[in-house]
């Protein structure tokens, strides 16, 4: 289906969709409300023409003043595809989990979770992926500021070229 | 003591010789070095020549080869690894990311260093590094413990 078709069959959903202007992307953009995000989601998977069986990615970006949520699904019937943006508020980041829809979304939830700090209501196990379990902070925001420590090791290493240390007092051992 | 000298030192060249040609390093490794790693101990650059074997358990290994990037997740089982080992023991840091973080210095999930949870003996640059580089390793790390005074320096033997 061409991104025309496409667009044409999400607008017949109920909720509002604004196709965003993404010149040179080859994936027709689509902006959803939070709030209807996981309708159209359901919406997408099950409409016999739009198909979209697979969720490619789950990913977040942090825009500044604002995160986004990206989905970019796949049709594997119809070899189309369509990219789904949502823009949540950056102090409270919370959306609908659609790992009901997709059960691919549950670890790429766990991941924007882990490293953006977005909520995902209603996901099963909602917890860190890829740091470990008692990190503090969110290593992608763009304001997250790494710890000093953890666990006893420090988290930063000295440049030896700027910092001029004291001249080494033996050599290496030579052969 | 000094009549116990040239015996000690005898039996210490004897102890030392035959550590030094059977040093068993640990079966571990993360990331892209341990290709390197498991390259080493293959037909051109063979570790077995100098009697190093890998063993899977560190309970019988001389040896860790830290080869590959340590996250801050990974540091606190390979702290668990070096410590059931027995002693002697050494460190080898291959690589970059073993040595300082390497590639991925300011990242938020690596361990700047191996260094900064392990007494490291010998510290291999590279990324990664030759296999002859890390077979050149263990020969520094022969030399490094022909020296050693192992019995003359045991405290049983101190008063």
């Amino acid at each position: 289906m061409t991104h025309e078709e496409i667009l044409a069959h999400l607008r017949q959903l109920p909720d509002i969709l604004v196709p965003e202007d993404a010149t040179g992307c080859p994936d027709l953009t689509v902006n959803v409300p939070p709030e209807s995000l996981k309708s159209v989601a359901l919406a997408c998977r099950e409409d016999a023409a739009l198909g979209f069986d697979t969720l490619s990615c789950l990913s977040a970006v942090d825009g500044g003043d604002r995160i986004e949520v990206v989905y970019h699904l796949t049709s594997i019937a119809h070899k189309h595809r369509l990219v789904l943006k949502a823009t949540l508020d950056r102090t409270d980041p919370e959306i609908d989990s659609v790992s009901e829809v997709w059960s691919t979304a549950n670890w790429y939830e766990r991941e924007c979770f882990d490293l953006l700090g977005v909520r995902f209501r209603g996901h099963p196990d909602l917890r860190r992926l890829l740091m470990p379990d008692d990190w503090q902070g969110y290593p992608l925001r763009k304001d997250d500021v790494p710890p000093a420590e953890y666990h006893g090791m420090s988290t930063s290493r000295e440049d030896p070229l700027k910092t001029p240390s004291a001249p080494a007092t033996e050599d290496a051992q030579t052969s | 003591m000094q009549p116990m000298e040239p015996i000690l030192t005898t039996v210490d060249q004897f102890l030392n010789w035959g550590r030094k040609s059977s040093i068993w390093y640990l079966l571990f490794a993360t990331a892209c070095c341990g290709i390197e790693l498991m390259q080493s101990g293959g037909p051109r650059t063979d570790l077995d020549r100098f009697g190093a074997v890998p063993r899977a358990t560190p309970r019988q290994a001389d040896l860790m080869i830290v080869a590959g990037t340590i996250t801050y997740r990974m540091a606190e089982r390979v702290r668990l690894l070096f410590e059931q080992m027995a002693e002697p023991r050494y460190v080898i840091a291959m690589g970059s990311c073993a040595n300082c973080g390497g590639l991925f210095q300011s990242s938020y999930s690596v361990l700047k260093g191996v260094d900064k949870i392990l007494p490291v003996d010998i510290y291999i640059p590279g990324c990664p590094p030759r296999p002859e580089a890390l077979a050149e390793a263990i020969q520094q790390l022969q030399k490094k413990i022909t020296k050693e005074p192992w019995l003359r320096d045991l405290k049983s033997w101190k008063a």
